[in-house]
């Protein structure tokens, strides 16, 4: 059989999704962000969701997410995306409003707008993209950087003395009444990638069906920022920042927020 | 329809013109002296008439962010606050002015710097004219004079604002803001649906409809010479507006010898300084900017031909008279005079600066 006798519809098993842009990312090889990306544009087609869908993107390495899937976004200043999320989903409550931020975005200049966007109980879906740096800006440290974890502003290691604790924010989120499901995932194997793309789904039909605020935590890869191999920083991730941030999730109310 | 009229201060009337107008979200945050705006809506609860979204943000900072996001979905959005928290908005604001996403910002100035006081004051001039925030841009200003006009700026904000995508600025005072006064109420106007929104401004955030590119906002590119062109165009836009857009007033100017400049409430107190002069048989007039940017400037300096001698008072230490300055050069000599931290002068100091 040639190769052009292969290539028919009936013999395909894995495409890009439909609202994947056809254009290069900017993304590190071996970065979580592409896959990330993927699934939410795979998700949004199988829901249907295209025409009331909007995305926020983070100041971050997602600031260009608007390039890749192909659907309405707004680029919000560093740390906002909550507040810009709860104003969107509350001018158009039957669509999907969703942030897609990192660490540094969420969870250190935009704590106080997703700690309370979340306690609101706002029917959005955060994407929480955790790789324990600042990967855009070249590898600082972030909120989430571990104890001991070398970074180019903590170049001999996180030291409480000097630099604190890292947050657990996204335990944090799980305590707040106005949170519904809050959930951890990784994208670093084939089956982590498809509890991740359910974790995706049922936030987001959670937010459609007004049950208060889903946040979806993927623990992520930073091979650059960690001057790691893609393979090497894969085992680094499942050793490490599992272990600081166990995948599972910490919250899921079946009937969502009582409001 | 019956005429409505009623006795309110000026933050409420910011509010009620705000349900009337089909504004279809305020998002804010408490700050003295403009608290009474998001008081008024709470209490006047349009979410269940208009369907009008009110919410008080965790800080000033979420508040201009929802209404940067709010703006873009295509949708009449407002904040209000006063000076230290209008400080806090400059981030929003600038990326509104980037992004081109319309919206209101109310500031109900108060005196400064810093946390300053909760008296009134006008030294927000230069932050709301100069842009305010980082980069290349303005905000369109309009000063309010009286509680009327807090109500009837409302509406007028909204459609400057959509009309060249760019946020616009009410600039009031705590005088204005706290004083009661007789107003007619704007008349009811529908909020847009999402086919009208859809049809009416297509760059909006509404959800891609099949066939359609996406619209994305943002105010980033990585490529100078795409961020100079963008530039460009947001400058020819400023033009367009400079060009179209000046508003203000006279009052007795035909006679006049001398003429005030003054905006806001200071132009009000000189009303009162006039009719004072004019009793001794002083000929003063007045020129009141309505926008503060666009700046009257070409009107200002034609009054100013066949002035003696120029007064520009403000409730600050001297900052529209820098744009009179401008605008007049050396052909009349001009002198300010002003209050500042919260106090405010009254009609009879004027005239004796006048005077003297």
């Amino acid at each position: 059989m040639t190769k052009e006798e292969l290539i028919s519809p009936e013999n395909i098993v894995y495409e890009k999704p439909r609202l994947l842009n056809d254009v290069d990312m900017h993304y590190c090889p071996g970065c979580s962000h592409s896959m990330v990306h993927k699934l939410v544009a795979e998700v949004i087609d199988e829901m249907n969701l295209e025409e009331r869908t909007i995305g926020i993107c983070p100041v971050g390495c997602a600031v260009f997410a608007y390039r890749y899937i192909d659907i309405d976004w707004v680029e919000a200043a560093h740390g906002r995306a909550p507040a810009v999320a709860s104003a969107l989903n509350r001018m158009w409550p039957d669509h999907l409003v969703f942030t897609y931020q990192g660490d540094g975005d969420l969870a250190c200049i935009g704590t106080g707008e997703t700690i309370h966007a979340l306690n609101r109980g706002e029917n959005i879906t955060i994407i929480f993209i955790n790789n324990a740096i600042y990967g855009m800006t070249g590898g600082q440290m972030a909120p989430t950087t571990l104890m001991g974890m070398k970074t180019s502003t903590c170049p001999y290691g996180r030291q409480a003395d000097l630099h604190g604790f890292p947050l657990p924010i996204t335990d944090m989120a799980a305590t707040l009444n106005g949170t519904c499901y809050v959930t951890r995932q990784a994208v670093h194997t084939v089956a982590a990638i498809n509890r991740t793309k359910k974790a995706l789904r049922k936030a987001f039909e959670n937010s459609l069906q007004h049950k208060g605020a889903s946040l979806v935590e993927i623990v992520s890869t930073c091979n650059s920022g960690w001057k790691m191999s893609p393979i090497k920083a894969n085992e680094w991730m499942e050793q490490e920042l599992f272990k600081a941030y166990p995948l599972g999730d910490l919250k899921d109310l079946e009937e969502g927020v009582i409001k | 329809m019956e005429e409505e009229y009623v006795l309110l201060k000026g933050n409420e009337a910011i509010a009620h013109a705000a349900i009337r107008c089909g504004c279809d979200g305020f998002f804010g945050y408490p700050i003295t002296p403009q608290s009474e705006v998001l008081e008024t809506l709470s209490l006047e609860k349009p979410w269940e008439t208009t369907g009008m979204v009110v919410l008080q943000a965790e800080s000033e900072v979420a508040s201009i962010n929802m209404i940067y996001g709010g703006g873009a979905s295509g949708k009449r959005v407002m904040t209000s606050s006063s000076s230290p928290g209008i400080a806090l908005m400059q981030e929003g604001i600038t990326y509104m002015a980037g992004a081109e996403i319309p919206g209101l910002i109310v500031n109900v100035q108060r005196g400064g710097p810093g946390l300053g006081t909760i008296q009134p004051s006008q030294s927000d001039y230069n932050q709301a004219t100069r842009g305010g925030g980082n980069g290349d841009y303005n905000t369109i200003v309009l000063a309010p004079a009286s509680v009327q006009e807090m109500a009837d700026f409302v509406d007028l904000s909204f459609e400057l604002a959509f009309k060249y995508r760019n946020p616009a600025m009410i600039l009031s005072d705590g005088v204005i803001g706290q004083m009661m006064e007789k107003v007619k109420l704007p008349p009811f106007k529908a909020r847009l649906t999402r086919e009208q929104i859809e049809e009416r401004y297509p760059w909006a955030a509404t959800g891609r409809r099949s066939g359609r590119t996406p619209n994305i906002f943002t105010s980033l590119d990585l490529s100078p010479v795409v961020m100079e062109e963008h530039n460009k165009h947001l400058q020819a836009k400023y033009a367009e507006i400079r060009e179209k857009e000046v508003r203000y007033s006279t009052y007795k100017t035909e006679d006049a010898e001398i003429l005030i400049v003054a905006f806001g409430s200071a132009s009000r107190i000189c009303k009162k300084t006039i009719e004072l002069c004019r009793e001794q048989g002083i000929k003063v007039g007045m020129i009141r900017p309505i926008t503060l940017w666009p700046f009257p400037t070409v009107a200002i300096r034609e009054l100013a031909k066949r002035m003696k001698q120029v007064f520009c008072i403000e409730i600050n230490a001297g900052q529209m008279v820098q744009d009179v300055r401008l605008a007049i050069g050396d052909t009349c000599p001009i002198s300010h005079y002003g209050r500042m931290g919260g106090m405010v002068p009254t009609p009879e100091e004027i005239v004796n600066v006048i005077k003297q």
